[in-house]
């Protein structure tokens, strides 16, 4: 009997170690993939230059274009989501402070949306340029990732601002100022470290994606100088290039895969640098 | 001066006001919006013919969503078969057994392969399981295959959705009171039936919710899959023939869309399923997490 | 020369005026513990004997090691990592503290009881029956037959004899710490511990409990770990005070709470009062 038990006990000890060490390997083993390929492409001409002679068919050139559309379309798409994902978030814990039942519906249902999936919003995107009379373009792919990101950006916000004691908002209104002061003089203080988190991942999400601004922001070996031209991004130069058949080209997709995953590997440990932070001067 | 202030509290107050009702109007009007575009369809063919009629060709207006539907439940089933064990294991050891500084350890790196953006999951199942399947686990079982197939779809989904899953799961056990353990300790049982009478049995509405929203996950995900897995309209049971599911024929067929009668409203019903069933499980399953919370 | 000043030494001591205990019967014996923690030594040499079929209570200022110092005698100590155990301690003159063989058995030999209620997440019966099953028995009769036993023995079984399937989440907290009390009974132990069981109680619950140790020192030893003094007075056949980990004072009731003799003591009672 107690036998049994100890090797039940081994057995299990055993697997889920055996489960999480494989785990850490494979996941090990797709960055070392991606950084052996990516560096082996890399280059200051892949940075520095456009592809040449079409990005399907063309060997030369890099990926520039694609770096700063997708600069462009991430640094737009997060400035708008800022401007309605700040306020809807400071809206819930300042005005909405003492309707506890209200806050946790409207936070399930940010939850929710967090969830549907980008190709979802990419469709969404498309519908309304169409209604709008648009062109696959930049303000195309920038408002399409806007709305994909901002449910992001308050909930993360959001999250830091719950933490934060009820008791500086008595304070503060009792003081006499303005629910709008109160909510962007001390609460948007109070929650600044989580105001840069939500923007990192905001902005981590918005340039990797690459399902919602297929249709909306359209693929151009040219740097766009307007809103309404076309732009290439760093995803997207991924999926193109790595289907063509010539090899050059492919390099320029582990390139651009390289590239990509530096950026997202500095916005996580920023943004986890600054979680820290906060919620270490938050126990003090 | 007090009016102006008074004045900047009521404009920005129903600024703040306005932004919120904006987002959370947001999931009805994408809705409104793919079914409205998705609508021309439904004149020509029945929902429930178009849910199970497997002909799918689009020149003659026939729309047969069958294929893609089960594309994806194929994949995405299998995608939960290769994760939600490891996860699972992986959750209950670091939570339950290993050492405190492997978990801080697993913290960032779960964060960092969450963020990683789907296309490069995509590039990996290319150079890797791709080749993987068509060299090594076809010949085993001496079937011809190109590696492009539903098993490739699933192993890339499957390394896509643990990050998301195990957080979820890891959090989920981090609430389970260490008073509980001590309790089933105390009477006697090991740590292993402790972790499977009591922590487990818990955790259970939290692992059910974590399962499922894997699922929504890897139900509504695009790029990744739609690289390895073939993208071709055919109905098989063998994971290694190639699959077609809802989102790549979304994202592969954009193009063509507005050049064949009826095909734009095809690809949006497509997400309009998408977009319904990816937000019932999350209501569902969020609605399951925010009610235990709350207790 | 040696010999000498040994009897020197037993003549002055049998002058002084301690009532000398009638020596007791010891179940457990405590052997120079220390508990490291990072850089916090938690408890400081302890030595410690309890005696059999008595309630022996811990008192102190929280934070004084009471709790860890329960917690070593079952073992407890091993779910958290960052703590350094070394020393002995005796049962029936197994030491279990340097043993990973059987540790489930040694564990079974205590029932614990903690400051608040655990009820595990399965049913009223489930709950009781956990620990039996745990022991291998598989009879029905015999398991049904030692849940009713021990829920009539906490005084919980005309409460809840009509709904033992029903969640054990859905009883009152005084119910459940007596449900948790009957499940520690039922792995049939030698001691029990209890770590401030009543903290979360209402009064009518804690008089309960209270009660049926009183009762249950009869067949079991109990050790109680408590910060409140009048509980200590009123349960106690022995005492052991302590402070910043170490033991300060120990013996009976009566004259440990009259006679204090150390500061620490003294100061503690007059707060406690």
């Amino acid at each position: 009997m107690n036998k049994q038990k100890e090797i039940e006990e081994l057995f299990f000890k055993f697997l889920s170690g055996f489960a999480t060490y494989s785990l850490i390997a494979i996941l090990g083993f797709i960055i070392i993939i991606i950084f052996v390929k990516g560096f082996g492409a890399l280059s200051l001409d892949m940075i520095i230059k456009t592809p040449k002679g079409g990005y399907y068919y063309g060997g030369e050139g890099g990926v520039l274009n694609a770096i700063v559309g997708s600069l462009y379309i991430a640094f737009g798409a997060t400035f708008i989501a800022i401007l309605i994902g700040i306020p809807a978030a400071l809206y819930i814990n300042v005005h909405l402070v003492r309707y506890k039942r209200i806050q946790n519906t409207i936070r399930y249902f940010l939850d929710a949306l967090w969830g549907i999936p980008s190709i979802v919003y990419g469709a969404f995107g498309f519908t309304l340029m169409l209604f709008l009379g648009m062109n696959a373009s930049l303000l195309a792919g920038i408002i399409t990732v806007a709305f994909l990101i901002t449910p992001i950006i308050i909930r993360t916000f959001d999250e830091v601002l719950s933490t934060i004691p009820k008791g500086l908002h008595e304070a503060s209104l009792a003081l006499g100022s303005t629910r709008t002061e109160m909510a962007f003089k001390v609460m948007f203080k109070q929650g600044f470290s989580g105001f840069i988190t939500a923007v990192l991942l905001a902005f981590g999400r918005g340039i990797g994606d690459a399902a919602s601004i297929l249709f909306t922001a359209g693929y151009t070996d040219l740097i766009p100088t307007h809103l309404d031209e076309p732009a290439a991004t760093l995803p997207l130069a991924i999926f193109f290039q790595l289907s063509s058949p010539i090899p050059e080209v492919r390099e320029r997709a582990y390139a651009a895969a390289a590239i990509l995953t530096i950026i997202i590997l500095i916005i996580s440990l920023t943004a986890r640098g600054f979680s820290k932070k906060y919620s270490k001067s938050n126990l003090k | 001066m007090i009016l102006k202030r008074v004045f900047l509290n009521r404009l920005s107050g129903t600024w703040m006001l306005i932004t919120l009702v904006i987002i959370l109007s947001l999931p009805l009007v994408i809705g409104i919006a793919l079914y409205l575009k998705a609508s021309p369809i439904f004149e020509s063919q029945s929902l429930y013919q178009l849910i199970v009629s497997t002909d799918w060709s689009p020149c003659n207006g026939n729309f047969g969503f069958w294929p893609f539907i089960f594309s994806s439940l194929y994949v995405t089933v299998l995608s939960f078969l290769f994760a939600a064990p490891i996860c699972l294991f992986a959750a209950i050891y670091l939570t339950q057994f290993s050492s405190k500084r492997l978990i801080q350890l697993m913290h960032p790196v779960i964060d960092i392969l969450a963020g990683i953006p789907s296309v490069i999951y995509g590039m990996w199942g290319i150079i890797i399981i791709v080749p993987f399947v068509s060299d090594v686990l076809a010949p085993l079982i001496n079937i011809k295959s190109s590696g492009y197939s539903i098993l490739a779809g699933g192993i890339v989904l499957a390394v896509m959705c643990i990050p998301y899953m195990l957080n979820m799961l890891i959090e989920t056990f981090n609430t389970v009171p260490i008073g509980l353990k001590e309790a089933s300790l105390s009477l006697g049982a090991t740590s292993w039936e402790s972790v499977k009478h009591v922590v487990i049995k818990k955790s259970y509405p939290g692992i059910i919710s974590s399962f499922g929203l894997g699922i929504a996950k890897a139900f509504g995900e695009t790029l990744a899959v739609m690289m390895v897995v073939g993208n071709m309209v055919q109905l098989s049971f063998n994971p290694f023939e190639a699959g077609y599911p809802l989102p790549a024929l979304i994202a592969n067929n954009y193009g063509e869309m507005l050049s064949i009668p009826m095909y734009d409203s095809a690809l949006m019903f497509a997400a309009f399923i998408l977009l319904v069933v990816v937000l019932v499980i999350n209501l569902v399953f969020r609605y399951f997490i925010h009610k235990t919370q709350s207790q | 020369m040696n010999a000498v000043i040994s009897e020197t030494f037993t003549k002055t001591f049998a002058r002084t005026p301690i009532i000398k205990l009638k020596r007791q019967e010891s179940i457990l014996q405590i052997k120079d513990l220390n508990v490291h923690a990072k850089n916090h030594h938690i408890l400081k040499n302890i030595n410690l004997e309890i005696p059999k079929n008595k309630i022996t209570v811990l008192l102190g200022p929280s934070g004084c090691g009471k709790t860890t110092l329960l917690k070593s005698i079952n073992k407890l100590t091993d779910l958290y990592k960052e703590l350094k155990v070394s020393g002995n301690i005796y049962i029936e003159k197994d030491d279990i503290l340097n043993t990973q063989r059987n540790v489930p058995l040694i564990r079974q030999k205590m029932g614990l009881l903690s400051q608040k209620p655990y009820p595990l997440p399965v049913s009223i019966y489930k709950n009781v029956a956990y620990g039996i099953k745990l022991k291998g028995i598989k009879n029905k009769k015999l398991i049904d037959f030692n849940v009713e036993t021990k829920l009539r023995e906490v005084g919980l079984w005309n409460e809840v004899k009509d709904r033992l399937n029903s969640s054990a989440d859905s009883l009152s907290i005084g119910q459940q710490q007596r449900l948790c009390l009957a499940r520690g009974l039922a792995v049939k132990p030698h001691i029990i511990l209890a770590d401030e069981p009543t903290s979360a109680l209402d009064p009518v619950s804690s008089k309960i409990i209270e009660n049926l140790f009183r009762k249950l020192k009869e067949h079991y030893t109990l050790i109680l770990v408590t910060h409140v003094l009048r509980q200590a007075q009123r349960l106690a056949d022995n005492v052991v005070f302590m402070n910043y980990g170490e033991i300060i004072e120990q013996g009976r009731p009566d004259e440990l709470f009259s006679y204090p003799q150390t500061s620490q003591m003294k100061e503690y009672l007059v707060e406690g009062n």
